[in-house]
C-alpha cells in the first residue's frame, strides 16, 4: 500500500500533467501537440494504475495481464492503422 | 453456498486463494473493458487521421475549460478512492467514509459538467441527428461529434455505474455491513473499476479536446 | 461448511434435486454445463434448419421456393445462430463447463453465480436473435456489414444486433470465469505443465474470448447507434469508412475462429490420448501452440479485407501472418498424429470422430493456404470456396470434435453408455456426408460460384445437387445422436467410474459426479497422461 503522502504527491503530478497538456494544445504545434498530449495522456495513466491500483504491489500473474491487454491495444492500433498510412 | 459468515467460499480453500481470485477476476474484466473501449478509440485515430481538418473545426467547437476542469475532478476521484481503499485496509471506518463520499460527490460533479456541456452543445446545434442546424460546413465534422456522444456518453454510463457502486459501499458501511478491514477487498474491487474508468477518461479528454486542436 | 454435514455416500449431481429451479438457479457447474447443452442443441437445429432449407433451395438453378429476399434472410439466421449461439459456446460451454474444475480438481468454478448469469445471459441474448427470426429476420448476412446494416437494411437488424451484443456478454464472463479458474484454483501438485491440454487449450479459447469479444461489442454498438439514434460513423456522405467497420468486425471476428477451433483442439489431445493409450506427443509444444494460435489470431484479421479497399501493404502484412499461423496448427496436426504411433490405438466411436476432425481440419487448414494467398483470394473470396474452407474447419473440425466429445464424456456426464455401434455409424455418416457437402463446393467456388445468390448457372447444376445430397446425410447423421443418446438415459447401460480406461482426474471420480465432484481435494503427484495407467495414488473412498 502507497502511503498517502504518495497518494497526495501522485495527485498533484496528475493536476500538473493536466495543466501542462491544456496548455500545450492551446499553443497549437499542430501533430507536436497531439503526440505531447498522448504521451502527458499516457503518463497519467500509468501514474494511476500504479499507485492509485497499486498495480506496483500487485503480483506478476497481475501485471501480465494488464502489460499484455496494452499490448493488444497496441496491435489494435498498429495492424489498423497501418491500412490507412500505407494507403 | 447458502454460509453468509464465513468469507470463504466451498470452491476455496484459504481466504487469501479467493481475494486472489477475486482480484484477477476483476483485472480480467478490465481487461475486456479496456478492449472495449479501446474500439471506440481506434475509431476516433483513424477519423482524427484521414480527416485532420474536419476534427480540427469540430475540436475548436467544444468547451475546453469545462473539459480541462472535468477531468481535473475525475483525477481527483480517483485520489479519493485510492485514499478509501487504503483507510479500508487499515480499517479506519470514518477515513473510509469520507474519502468514499467525496468520491461520490466528485463522480457527481463530473456527471453534473458532462450533462451541462450536453445541454450546451445541443443548444448550439452540435448534436448532428436533432436540434438546431449543425453549424460546421465540414461533413466530417459530424462524424466527430457522433463518435464525441457515443464516447462521452459510453463513458458516462460506466461512471455512474461507479457512482452507484461507491454509493452503496457508502450505504453499507452506513449500515454497518461493510466491516473493516475483512471486506476491505469489496473497496478495493469498486477502486479499481472506478480507477479504471478514470482512466478512460485520462484518454478521452485528449483525444476529444486537444490533439486536433 | 454445509457441505460437511451431509451423510456419505454423496448423491450424484443429478440427484441433487429435482425441481425446475434446483436446474435453472443450480450454481453447480456441472448443472449449468447441462443447461447449455441443452439450449444450444436447440440452436443448433434451428441453424441446422436454416441450413437444410438453404440446401433445398440450391437444388435448381433458379431456385425452387424462396424470393431474393427470403434466401438473404435464411443464411443470414443460419450463420448468426451457428456462429454466436452454438459454435462460440459450443464445447467451451458444456464441457469446458464440465470439466475445467474437475480436470483442475477444483469443487466448482472460481465464481459460480457468474457462470450461473452467464447462461441466463445467454438466454436472454437467445430470445432477442430468435424473436428477429420471428418478425421477420435480418437480411444482412452474419458480418452485419456497414453501410448495408446502418443504412440501406430492411430486416430486422437492431434486435439481432442487440441478441448478438449481449451473447457477447455471456462469452466475456465465462472466459474470464475459466482463466481465474485455471489460474487460481488448481489443486495442490496440479502444475501448470501437469494440466491436461484440454485445459491449456480452453485457457488460450478464454483470453481470446475476454480480449476479441469487448471489440464486436463497440462494433454493434456503433451499428445500433447509427441505425436508431441516427449517429452515423461508417456513412460514406459524411466521409465515414466503411472498411473501418470490417476492420473492427474482423479485429474480434478473426479470433473468434480461434474461439471456435481452439475448444475442438483441446478435446482431440484428450482423445488422441485416451484412445492410444499414450501421452500426447510432445506435450509441451502442443501446449504452447495453443496460446501461439490465440495469440496470433490476433495479428491476421486484415485477410479478409484484401479486396475491400484495404492497402496492398497491409494486405501484404495480414497475407504472412495468415501464413504463420498454419505452422502451430500443424504442429498440433502432426503431434496428434505422432501420438498414434505405438499406441494401442481402440477405433471407439470418440476416436473415429478424431480422426474425421485431422482429416478435415487439414483440408480446411491447407485450403486457408489458398485464402491467404492475396493474389489468389481476389478470384476465390465471396466464392463457394471461402464457404467451403470455413465450413472444413468449424463445421467438419469443431463440430465432429463436439460430437466427439460429446461421446466420449457422456459416460461421466450422465452414468450410461451411449449404443457403441450407432455411435461409430454417425461418426463415419457425419466425415463422409460432410466430404460430399462440401467438396463440390470447393470445385463451385474455383469455378467462380459465388456465395449468397440462391441463383446460379445450369452449368452448376450437378455439383450443387451433389452438395445437397451430401445435406442430407449430415442432416440424418446429425439427429440420430438426438434419439440414441436419449435412449441411453434411460436404457444405456451403467458406465463405471472410468469406461475408457483413460487418464484424468474426471476419469477418478464416480459416474455420473457427485455434486461437490471431489470428496477431499486430490493431490496431484503425477504428469498429464500417465499412460499405461497404474493403480493411482489418490485417496479415494469407494461408495460401497
Ligand atoms: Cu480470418
Amino acid at each position: 500500500m502507497p502511503n498517502r503522502m504518495t497518494l497526495v504527491a501522485v495527485w498533484l503530478v496528475l493536476l500538473a500533467l493536466l495543466g501542462i497538456s491544456t496548455w500545450v494544445a492551446l499553443l497549437r504545434l499542430g501533430s507536436w501537440h497531439a503526440a505531447l498530449n498522448l504521451i502527458f495522456a499516457v503518463a497519467s495513466a500509468g501514474a494511476v494504475v500504479w499507485f492509485d491500483m497499486h498495480l506496483r504491489k500487485g503480483s506478476g500473474t497481475l501485471k501480465l495481464f494488464a502489460g499484455g491487454t496494452v499490448i493488444f491495444l497496441f496491435i489494435m492500433f498498429g495492424f489498423g492503422l497501418a491500412d490507412w498510412l500505407t494507403r | 453456498m447458502s454460509d453468509a459468515l464465513p468469507a470463504v467460499h466451498e470452491q476455496y480453500q484459504v481466504a487469501t486463494q479467493q481475494l486472489a481470485a477475486d482480484r484477477l477476476g476483476l483485472w480480467v474484466f478490465l481487461a475486456s473493458e479496456a478492449m472495449l473501449f479501446g474500439a471506440v478509440f481506434f475509431s476516433l485515430a483513424v477519423y482524427h487521421y484521414i480527416h485532420p481538418a474536419a476534427m480540427h473545426a469540430a475540436t475548436d467547437q467544444l468547451d475546453l475549460s469545462m473539459g480541462a476542469v472535468g477531468t481535473a475532478v475525475l483525477l481527483s476521484s480517483s485520489t479519493t478512492m485510492a485514499l478509501a481503499v487504503k483507510a479500508a485496509g487499515e480499517g479506519r471506518r470514518w477515513e473510509t467514509l469520507v474519502a468514499l463520499i467525496g468520491t461520490v460527490v466528485l463522480g457527481l460533479a463530473f456527471e453534473a459538467i458532462k450533462v451541462h456541456d450536453w445541454f450546451d452543445e445541443f443548444g448550439k446545434g452540435l448534436y448532428p441527428p436533432a436540434g438546431p442546424p449543425f453549424p460546421l460546413p465540414q461533413p466530417a465534422a459530424r462524424l466527430f461529434f457522433h463518435l464525441y456522444f457515443v464516447s462521452t456518453g459510453l463513458h458516462a454510463v460506466h461512471l455512474a455505474v461507479g457512482i452507484l457502486l461507491v454509493a452503496g459501499l457508502v450505504i453499507m458501511q452506513v449500515s454497518g455491513r461493510l466491516t473493516l478491514p475483512e471486506r476491505m477487498v469489496t473497496v478495493e474491487m469498486v477502486g479499481l473499476y472506478w480507477q479504471f474508468v478514470d482512466i478512460v477518461w485520462i484518454f478521452l479528454y485528449p483525444t476529444l479536446y486537444l490533439v486536433s486542436r | 461448511m454445509t457441505a460437511e454435514a451431509k451423510a456419505l455416500p454423496s448423491k450424484s449431481y443429478l440427484e441433487d434435486g429435482y425441481t425446475l429451479s434446483s436446474w435453472f438457479f443450480s450454481t453447480d457447474h456441472k448443472r449449468i454445463a447441462i443447461l447449455y447443452f441443452v439450449s444450444i442443441t436447440l440452436f443448433f437445429f434451428v441453424g441446422g434448419a436454416a441450413a437444410t432449407l438453404i440446401r433445398l433451395e440450391l437444388l435448381s438453378p433458379t431456385g425452387l421456393f424462396l424470393s431474393n429476399d427470403a434466401y438473404n434472410r435464411l443464411f443470414t439466421i443460419h450463420g448468426v445462430v451457428m456462429v454466436w449461439f452454438f459454435l462460440i459456446p459450443s464445447i467451451p460451454n458444456t464441457f469446458g463447463n464440465f470439466l475445467i474444475p474437475i480436470m483442475i480438481g477444483a469443487k466448482d468454478l472460481a465464481f459460480p453465480k457468474l457462470n450461473l448469469a452467464s447462461w441466463w445471459i445467454f438466454v436472454l441474448a437467445g430470445c432477442f436473435v430468435i424473436a428477429a427470426l420471428l418478425i421477420g429476420g435480418v437480411d444482412t448476412g452474419w458480418t452485419f456489414y456497414a453501410p448495408f446494416s446502418t443504412m440501406f437494411s430492411n430486416g430486422y437488424v437492431v434486435p439481432a444486433v442487440i441478441g448478438v451484443f449481449i451473447a457477447g456478454f455471456s462469452t466475456i464472463l465465462t472466459g474470464l470465469n475459466f482463466i481465474v479458474t485455471i489460474h487460481k484454483l488448481r489443486a495442490p501438485g496440479m502444475t501448470w505443465f501437469r494440466l491436461p491440454l484440454f485445459v491449456w487449450a480452453i485457457y488460450a479459447t478464454s483470453l481470446v474470448m475476454v480480449l476479441a469479444t469487448p471489440v464486436l461489442a463497440t462494433t454493434l454498438m456503433l451499428i445500433f447507434a447509427e441505425r436508431v439514434l441516427g449517429l452515423g460513423f461508417f456513412d460514406p456522405k459524411l466521409g465515414g469508412d466503411p472498411v473501418l467497420y470490417q476492420h473492427l468486425f474482423w479485429f474480434y471476428s478473426h479470433p473468434a475462429v480461434y474461439i471456435m477451433v481452439l475448444p475442438a483442439m483441446a478435446v482431440m489431445s484428450e482423445l488422441m490420448s485416451a484412445f492410444c493409450k499414450r501421452r500426447v506427443f510432445g506435450y509441451k509444444v502442443v501446449a504452447y501452440s495453443s496460446l501461439a494460435i490465440a495469440g496470433l489470431g490476433f495479428l491476421v484479421w486484415g485477410h479478409h479485407m484484401f479486396v475491400a479497399g484495404e492497402s496492398v501493404y497491409a494486405g501484404l502484412v495480414f497475407s504472412l501472418l495468415s501464413f504463420s499461423i498454419a505452422v502451430p496448427s500443424a504442429i498440433k496436426v502432426f503431434n496428434w498424429t505422432a501420438t498414434m504411433r505405438k499406441g494401442y490405438v481402440s477405433l471407439d466411436a470418440p476416436m473415429l470422430f478424431a480422426l474425421g476432425f485431422i482429416g478435415l481440419f487439414v483440408i480446411g487448414g491447407l485450403s486457408g493456404l489458398f485464402v491467404a494467398a492475396t493474389g489468389l483470394d481476389v478470384h476465390l473470396t465471396r466464392t463457394y470456396f471461402v464457404i467451403a474452407h470455413f465450413h472444413f474447419i468449424m463445421v467438419g473440425g469443431t463440430v465432429s470434435c463436439y460430437f466427439g466429445a460429446l461421446h466420449f464424456w457422456w459416460p461421466k456426464m450422465t452414468g450410461r453408455m451411449y449404443p457403441e455401434m450407432l455411435g461409430r455409424g454417425t461418426a463415419l455418416m457425419i466425415f463422409f456426408g460432410f466430404i460430399l457437402t462440401f467438396m463440390p463446393q470447393f470445385i463451385l467456388g474455383w469455378l467462380g460460384m459465388p456465395r449468397r445468390y440462391h441463383l446460379y448457372p445450369p452449368e452448376f447444376q450437378v455439383l450443387n445437387v451433389l452438395s445437397s445430397a451430401g445435406a442430407s446425410i449430415l442432416a440424418v447423421a446429425y439427429t440420430l445422436p438426438l434419439i440414441y443418446l436419449g435412449w441411453s438415459l434411460f436404457y444405456g447401460k451403467r458406465a463405471g467410474a472410468n469406461p475408457w480406461g483413460a487418464a484424468g482426474l474426471e476419469w477418478l471420480i464416480p459416474s455420473p459426479p457427485p455434486r461437490e465432484n471431489f470428496e477431499t481435494v486430490p493431490v496431484v503427484t503425477w504428469e498429464a497422461y500417465p499412460y499405461p495407467l497404474k493403480p493411482q495414488p489418490v485417496e479415494r473412498k469407494e461408495t460401497p
